[in-house]
């Protein structure tokens, strides 16, 4: 028997995506974001989070998807992995459900364009909806992105 | 009783004990006989005991209690401090010190101390009250076992000579080689009792294995010494053989002829140790500045390895509390965001033009700069506590090397923000390092030099303008220009032609190269594989900045520069479209306007004239690529000329801003470096503004 877990639910596009919620630090509004220049464009900026500066990724570009205009629905969510604290943004965010780890499936080799290893399992929720669960430390992950840009020496 | 909660406060006074201890036993060896110094230690020393035994450490307490015995006997003036003694509470510091890092570390704080303990009680029997074996201590050189005894036993020149005047003198000279009982559970207790009754009636000269290597059992059933006196062989074996649990002893008595021959025959076999026993000159060198008497040897105090602390300006009993750090980050991120409402509500009050408003935002404005100032200084942190592990490292590395040398501290009071003070220490221990090894000559090459024989090694911490500066001076062998730049040329670092071209001061700056290394012998110290680029890439993330200046003989002088504090700068902001950048003030030498046609372009390369030379322009909206601006449209382009070292650029931007102070904020684990950015700040509006570092223009 698996482990009951809570879970931010977020929607990307039509698909929607879950993390642990203990993972999130604060889901905020849309805020002023400042560009740094210089980095990779799915990278939007760093904003002032009481006083902490915090880079802000597009998760849609993270992840390759067509990027979206901002909306009212549109929302930050802070992720905090190990010393690393980043901004998400995503379409929206609205729910927390409960969820037992039996239930994640290994993910099918390719979910909406992305990449499988970015995804920790889907979930099954009641008899439609599929729940996509993120693998935060492998979106998180530099190395990858430090032999595409070769930005550092 | 819940313990737990006292864990941290144990664990800090603890540490705040054992520093204090290891100052004072310092202090305490260049003047063993002020008993002052030694009441002081009793205190911290009971102390620690007490707190010990409250939290259940035992082996601490008991431990701590053993050393407490020693010093109740030397306040008492029933016990002279001498080496050994010395030598014996820095192990035991030592080992203190690790169980307190175990305790630290969620263990229980034991350990097996009982070889110090051994020797503490030793002490306290009186076992060891005897000065001559000072004698012995200094005559020999710690080193590894030799692959044969006789090998060991070989003489240096100052102790054949004493041998030999003592035979011309009348004395009685004997080789004696004990074999202690293989069923002895203390042989070392056993080995102290012989040196006793040796030194009862005359002087040990030399040793194998070294009285350390003794103490601390490290050797089988034999050892064998040099020994000089008036009794006769027969008189010395029965009390040898008087002693529990010695199984043979055997005492020869040796003729100028015989003792000769000896030492031939043992110079040969050492010669083939020799090769992997590099200090022996060294041992020869340092044996041969010493008294040429051997009971004057033993009177003499232990000046090998002395470390001083220059009179510390009457120790500062602060009146303080422990504040994690963390917390102060927190305090300073409220700050901020309280000054950012106070932007708001002046911008506000000054809309509404109520004059009592106005009047009562003004005076909380006066009264949040206050505040600001003082959370700012919460973080400064003299660099004492930095320094104040530098003597006892010296010391024992000194003793290590067989060099002497006095470290002067001076300006250990100076103040620096938090952050940096934490990052300094490696760099600092690797420089001093670097000093004492390569630095500091061997006695005897001091001497040969005309220099005294010890050698002073000077750490200064002195504030000037918005900087800290941390030197570490040596009065040694300074930097030979032609081995190092040999030695690099060897390892491919630079071509001959390079260096051939190289002023002295670049030569030196060699040194930081990754990779480098003059060390032909890889000692102890030195060759590691971690060279001084380490040192200098960690002082550059730093902010600061390190320079060499050497005169060949007289010495070498590093010159570690560091910002007084990595959280504030004071920056020029800028805009360039709707974006606002802070560039470091310390590395502009001046803000222009330039007309677009005062541009030159020379092979590509935009170029402007400042002063006398011509300095490349660097568009930083189009290095940036900012959007919404474009200077090409503009007639006249402002620009910050900046610096690094002696070179010059110019950035053009399109308006400044003013000048203001910042927070350094750093831009987080995801984007650790990105080219032409060092950090952020937090505007007045909550909006946050890239920090650019100037350096990375200039190549």
């Amino acid at each position: 028997m698996g482990e009951e877990i809570k879970v931010i639910v977020f929607k990307l596009g039509e698909e929607e995506y879950g993390v642990e919620v203990e993972k999130v630090q604060s889901i905020e509004r849309m805020v002023p974001i400042t560009r740094v220049p210089r980095t990779y464009d799915f990278v939007k900026g760093v904003f002032n989070m009481r006083g902490v500066v915090i880079p802000v990724i597009d998760l849609r570009g993270r992840f390759g998807l067509s990027e979206a205009e901002y909306t009212d629905q549109t929302r930050i969510i802070i992720v905090a992995v190990g010393e690393m604290q980043v901004g998400f943004i995503v379409d929206s965010a609205n729910d927390v459900i409960d969820l037992n780890t039996d239930n994640i499936e290994t993910p099918p080799e390719v979910v909406g364009g992305v990449k499988a290893k970015y995804l920790r399992g889907v979930a099954k929720i009641g008899e439609e909806r599929l729940l996509i669960m993120l693998n935060l430390s492998e979106v998180l992950n530099r190395s990858e992105m430090n032999q595409l840009e070769g930005l550092e020496d | 009783m819940d313990m737990n909660q006292y864990l941290n406060m144990f664990i800090d006074e603890s540490n705040d004990h054992l520093q204090s201890l290891n100052e004072k036993m310092l202090q305490l060896e260049s003047s063993p006989t002020d008993l002052g110094i030694v009441q002081v230690i009793f205190r911290s020393a009971h102390t620690l005991k007490g707190m010990a035994a409250t939290m259940g450490f035992e082996d601490l307490a008991s431990l701590t209690h053993q050393m407490e015995n020693v010093l109740d006997l030397v306040r008492n003036n029933k016990l002279a401090m001498q080496e050994f003694i010395f030598d014996t509470f820095f192990k035991g510091l030592d080992a203190l010190e690790s169980m307190v890092q175990n305790i630290t570390e969620g263990g229980d704080g034991k350990a097996d101390v009982s070889s110090i303990v051994a020797s503490l009680q030793s002490i306290v029997r009186g076992d060891f009250q005897k000065s001559g074996i000072d004698a012995v201590t200094e005559a020999v050189t710690p080193k590894k076992a030799a692959d044969s005894e006789s090998a060991g036993l070989v003489l240096d020149q100052f102790q054949y000579s004493v041998l030999e005047q003592s035979i011309s003198e009348g004395h009685r000279v004997y080789y004696i080689q004990v074999t202690i009982s293989s069923e002895s559970q203390l042989k070392a207790a056993r080995a102290f009792m012989v040196f006793n009754t040796l030194e009862n009636s005359g002087e040990i000269v030399k040793a194998y294995p070294s009285v350390q290597d003794i103490e601390q059992e490290k050797f089988e059933q034999n050892f064998s010494l040099y020994y000089i006196t008036q009794k006769e062989v027969g008189e010395l074996e029965k009390e040898i053989a008087g002693i529990s649990e010695i199984e043979s002893v055997s005492v020869v008595q040796l003729d100028q002829e015989s003792l000769k021959q000896m030492s031939e025959v043992k110079a040969g076999l050492a010669e083939t140790a020799a090769v992997q026993e590099a200090p022996v000159a060294v041992q020869q060198q340092s044996a041969a500045s010493q008294p040429q008497s051997p009971t004057a040897a033993s009177g003499a105090k232990p000046a090998d390895g002395k470390a001083q602390v220059a009179k510390p300006a009457a120790p500062t009993h602060n009146r303080t509390i422990r504040v994690d750090i963390e917390r102060l980050d927190v305090l300073m991120n409220l700050f901020s965001e309280l000054l950012i409402d106070r932007v708001r509500l002046e911008q506000l009050a000054s809309e509404a033009s109520n004059p009592a408003l106005t009047e009562t935002v003004e005076h909380m404005s006066r009264v949040s700069s206050d505040l600001q100032n003082v959370v700012l200084k919460l973080r400064m942190v003299p660099v004492d506590t930095v320094f104040n592990r530098f003597p006892r490292m010296v010391r024992d590395l000194a003793k290590s090397l067989d060099k002497k040398l006095d470290l002067v501290i001076t300006g250990a009071d100076t103040e620096m923000d938090r952050t940096v003070i934490d990052e300094i220490g490696d760099p600092l221990v690797h420089l001093l390092r670097n000093s004492v090894d390569h630095g500091i000559e061997p006695v005897a090459t001091r001497i040969a030099a005309g220099k005294p024989e010890t050698g002073t090694v000077h750490l200064r911490a002195f504030h000037s303008g918005n900087n800290v500066f941390i030197e570490i001076e040596d009065d040694g062998s300074g930097i030979n220009r032609e081995k190092v730049l040999k030695s690099a040329i060897s390892k491919g670092i630079m071509t001959e032609e390079q260096a051939a071209a190289m002023s002295d001061e670049e030569a030196h700056q060699v040194l930081f190269a990754p990779g480098f290394s003059t060390a032909e012998v890889i000692s102890d110290v030195s060759g590691r594989g971690v060279g001084l680029d380490v040192v200098k890439s960690k002082i550059t993330s730093l902010g600061g900045n390190v320079t060499i200046h050497s005169v060949l003989g007289k010495g070498t002088n590093f010159s570690v520069q560091l910002p007084l504090t990595l959280s504030i700068i004071a920056a020029m902001m800028i805009q360039i479209g709707s974006e606002k950048y802070a560039i470091p003030l310390s590395s502009i030498v001046e803000t222009a306007i330039v007309k677009r046609t005062q541009i030159r372009s020379v092979h590509g390369n935009k170029m402007i004239a400042f002063r006398e030379s011509h300095i490349p322009l660097i568009s930083l909206s189009q290095l940036f690529e900012v959007p919404d601006f474009n200077e090409d449209e503009e007639e006249e382009t402002e620009v910050v000329v900046i610096r690094k070292g002696d070179r010059l650029a110019a950035l053009s931007v399109q308006d400044f801003l003013g000048q203001s102070e910042i927070v350094l904020k750093n831009l987080g684990k995801y984007l650790p470096n990105i080219q032409g950015i060092s950090g952020a700040t937090i505007l007045g509006d909550g909006q946050v503004a890239l920090i650019i570092d100037p350096n990375v223009f200039i190549k």
